[in-house]
């Protein structure tokens, strides 16, 4: 198998990815999730990773946090490899990588109380001092805005979809972590209370020095909080690069039009009628060559009969495309 | 637009008994749309967008007390035996779902449930019926129809089981759909595929369609009237070009203005809303959007603004300090 790899544009790599492979039996078929996707994130760094429904998204975030074993490939972590790690090793690194889910309330399990919620990572991590947990479950409460008098007595279906992200925000947080992938935080938000979690998620980020990977479908969500975009179709990366630069210039007929599809609050901005037609193909049999050719307006003979590696477009920007836009 | 007013809610409340009192979902709301035309109706979690477009199909839970007139080709809904609604619904009156399980049955086959509507509304005989179908999948863009009308609902995606639940609700040519959130659901590229979709079909059969969702973005190119609701009250209501161009409630403003802006730079912190709706067991003496309103001065706290007309009586909204007034005030 080719390799896809983006060169990092940080030396000082916090995550590295490389290779990553996925794959999931079902029956006497494999389910091709993830296929040899490789990317770095710089210490401090917010990623974003977008793509279609079940183009493998949360397969990676899962993989790279060591919550899915990986088929193959690598995830280093400050230098040391997770795919190997095993038992205590593992459970050490565990408490500076914490996963914040899409359902914030199917998260949260309905029978326990919000302090107590907020404090497992703390139990599980085994700090014994019940005053301690109590003191720490009350600052990062209210550091996610929540006040803490009025909430650990409660259960999850006492609170709004906003308030039980806040409560997630606030366990993922507990232990201090240095990296954090957010799982689509948002989509199941509405408008307001989506714009209220992701500047609480960037408060955070400066305040408690966050490295992220912010998985998203939408992408001006996307745009809004990270420093670098990274594009997913069916498994494989089709494009890499600073987000103001990828919105301008997208390289990657798959990045225009998810671009395109935007909706765009102007009357005057009829929408046009060109986003993909139909649906990505099954992960079972992904199409030969490049993965996107049967929905693709510039597809070839080549597309079919050669995968496109990710390559240099731009200063920092990479992308997997025979025929590249730009 | 009056002179074919194909629907019109007049004055129409709904109160649903809780335990912790009676909650006001809908309050004295007032809308028409005409044949043809296209109404978004758009507003936050939990202000009533649901419940008025149950209310409009009769369909709302059993314990809810339902007040006003729902005319609707002119019929008035509220006076409708039960089986005239039933036939009414599914044939000229149609609704798409957030949720397409919520249309449709998991346990019949895509063809069954198409065949059994078409039949049910219309006399058509088996090969009629099913040939209809098989046109109906292909109009929203599924593959291979004809296979389809073999398979059941979970082994499709969730973007493919929206289209079927569309199909189902154009089957039978309504003049009016009720849209409900049908792409929230759903991901960026297959939202504007349905959108789409629900557009041309739109035009094509020149149906009225509401239109509801929170998101400002999405029916902006795609309606002719914009019903903004706020707290179970349409707050402000306009033609879609008139209300982008100038939005006089500081709630649609607000809406706006949350919504991720593709020009602005990464980490530009957006303007949330703070807070929340006020609770619709509590109703607050003054404006319901008082305590979230940054114009807001004493009277907001005190009286009920009430839904007036701009300059052209097209544009109304309910607010005492519109916000081009505010503006010429700090000049
Ligand atoms: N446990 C599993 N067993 C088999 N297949 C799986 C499993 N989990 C995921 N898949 C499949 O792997 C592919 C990638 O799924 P994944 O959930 O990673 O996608 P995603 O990009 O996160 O999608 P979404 O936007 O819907 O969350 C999909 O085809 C999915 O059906
Ligand atoms: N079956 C019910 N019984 C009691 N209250 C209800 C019921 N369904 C909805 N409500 C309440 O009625 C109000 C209006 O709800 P509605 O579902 O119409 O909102 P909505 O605008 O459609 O919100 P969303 O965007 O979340 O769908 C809310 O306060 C809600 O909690
Ligand atoms: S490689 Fe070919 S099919 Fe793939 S995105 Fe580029 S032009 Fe389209
Ligand atoms: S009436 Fe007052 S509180 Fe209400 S929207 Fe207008 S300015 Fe704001
Ligand atoms: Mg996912
Ligand atoms: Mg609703």
């Amino acid at each position: 198998m080719m390799l896809q790899s983006a060169p990092s544009i940080s030396p000082d790599a916090l995550l590295d990815v490389d290779n990553l492979v996925v794959e999931y039996p079902v029956g006497a078929k494999i389910v091709h999730a993830v296929s040899g996707v490789s990317l770095q994130i710089a210490r401090g760094e917010t990623l974003g990773l977008v793509g279609e429904s079940g183009c493998g998204k949360s397969t990676l975030g899962r993989a790279v946090l060591q919550l899915r074993r990986p088929t193959a490939g690598r995830v280093l972590f400050d230098g040391h490899d997770l795919t190997t790690m095993q038992g205590d090793a593992l459970r050490q690194m565990r408490r500076r990588v914490q996963l914040i889910f899409q359902d914030p309330i199917a998260s949260l399990n309905p029978r326990r109380k919000i302090g107590d919620i907020v404090a497992e990572p703390l139990v599980i991590a085994g700090v014994k001092d019940p005053e301690k947990r109590e003191r720490l479950v009350h600052e990062v409460l209210s550091a996610v805005g929540l006040d803490p008098t009025l909430v650990v007595g409660r259960l999850p279906h006492e609170f709004s979809g906003g308030q039980c992200q806040r409560i997630c925000i606030a366990r993922a947080l507990i232990l201090n972590p240095e990296f954090i992938v957010c799982d689509e935080p948002v989509s199941a938000l509405d408008v307001s209370i989506r714009a209220q979690i992701l500047n609480l998620l960037e408060e955070m980020k400066g305040r408690f020095g966050l490295t992220l990977l912010f998985i998203a479908h939408d992408l001006a969500v996307v745009k809004a909080v990270s420093d670098r975009v990274a594009v997913m179709y069916l498994g494989r990366l089709c494009e890499v690069g600073p987000s103001e630069q990828l919105f301008a210039r997208p390289a990657h007929p798959y990045t225009a039009l998810l671009i395109e599809a935007i909706p765009v609050p102007d009357p005057d901005v009829r929408p046009t009628e060109t986003v993909p037609v139909g649906e990505p193909p099954s992960p079972i049999a992904p199409p030969s060559g490049c993965r996107f050719r049967t929905r693709c307006p510039r597809a070839d003979q080549r597309c079919s009969d050669e995968m496109p590696e990710l390559r240099a477009v731009a200063p920092g920007q990479f992308a997997a495309c025979h025929h590249p836009l730009v | 637009m009056t002179g074919n007013t194909l629907l019109s809610v007049e004055d129409v409340v709904v109160d649903l008994p809780t335990p912790r009192g009676n909650l006001r979902a809908v309050d004295h709301v007032d809308l028409t749309v005409g044949a043809g035309q296209t109404l978004g109706v758009v507003g936050e979690s939990g202000c009533g967008k649901t419940m008025l477009s149950r209310a409009i199909l009769q369909l709302l839970p059993k314990k809810a007390k339902l007040s006003g007139r729902v005319m609707f080709d002119g019929q008035d809904l509220l006076q409708l035996p039960p089986e005239k609604l039933r036939k009414l619904r599914g044939r000229s009156l149609a609704v798409v779902f957030q949720d397409p399980m919520t249309s449709l049955n998991p346990v019949l086959t895509i063809g069954t449930q198409l065949i059994e509507t078409l039949q049910e509304h219309l006399e058509l005989n088996d090969a009629t019926a099913t040939r209809r179908s098989v046109e109906l999948l292909a109009a929203v863009g599924i593959p291979a129809p004809e296979q389809r009308l073999a398979q059941y609902p979970h082994q499709l995606s969730g973007g493919m089981r929206q289209r079927v639940a569309i199909a189902i609700a154009l089957s039978c040519e309504p003049k009016l759909l009720i849209a409900d959130e049908p792409t929230t659901a759903l991901d960026v590229t297959i939202q504007a595929q349905i959108l789409d979709l629900l557009a041309r079909e739109q035009r094509r059969r020149h149906m009225a369609m509401i239109l509801i969702t929170h998101d400002l973005g999405v029916v902006a190119g795609r309606t002719d009237e914009v019903a903004v609701m706020y707290a179970g009250r349409v707050v402000e209501r306009a033609p879609t070009p008139a209300l982008f161009k100038k939005m006089r409630m500081p709630y649609t403003e607000a809406l706006l203005a949350a919504l991720p802006k593709l020009d602005a730079a990464p980490h530009t912190p957006l303007p949330a809303i703070s807070g929340r709706p006020p609770d619709p067991t509590r109703p607050l003496q003054g404006c319901s959007f008082s305590p979230r309103c940054r114009y807001a001065m004493s009277r907001c706290q005190r009286e009920k603004p009430g839904l007036e007309a701009a300059e052209t009586s097209a544009h109304q909204f309910a607010c005492f300090h519109p916000i081009e007034t505010h503006a010429d005030a700090n000049v």
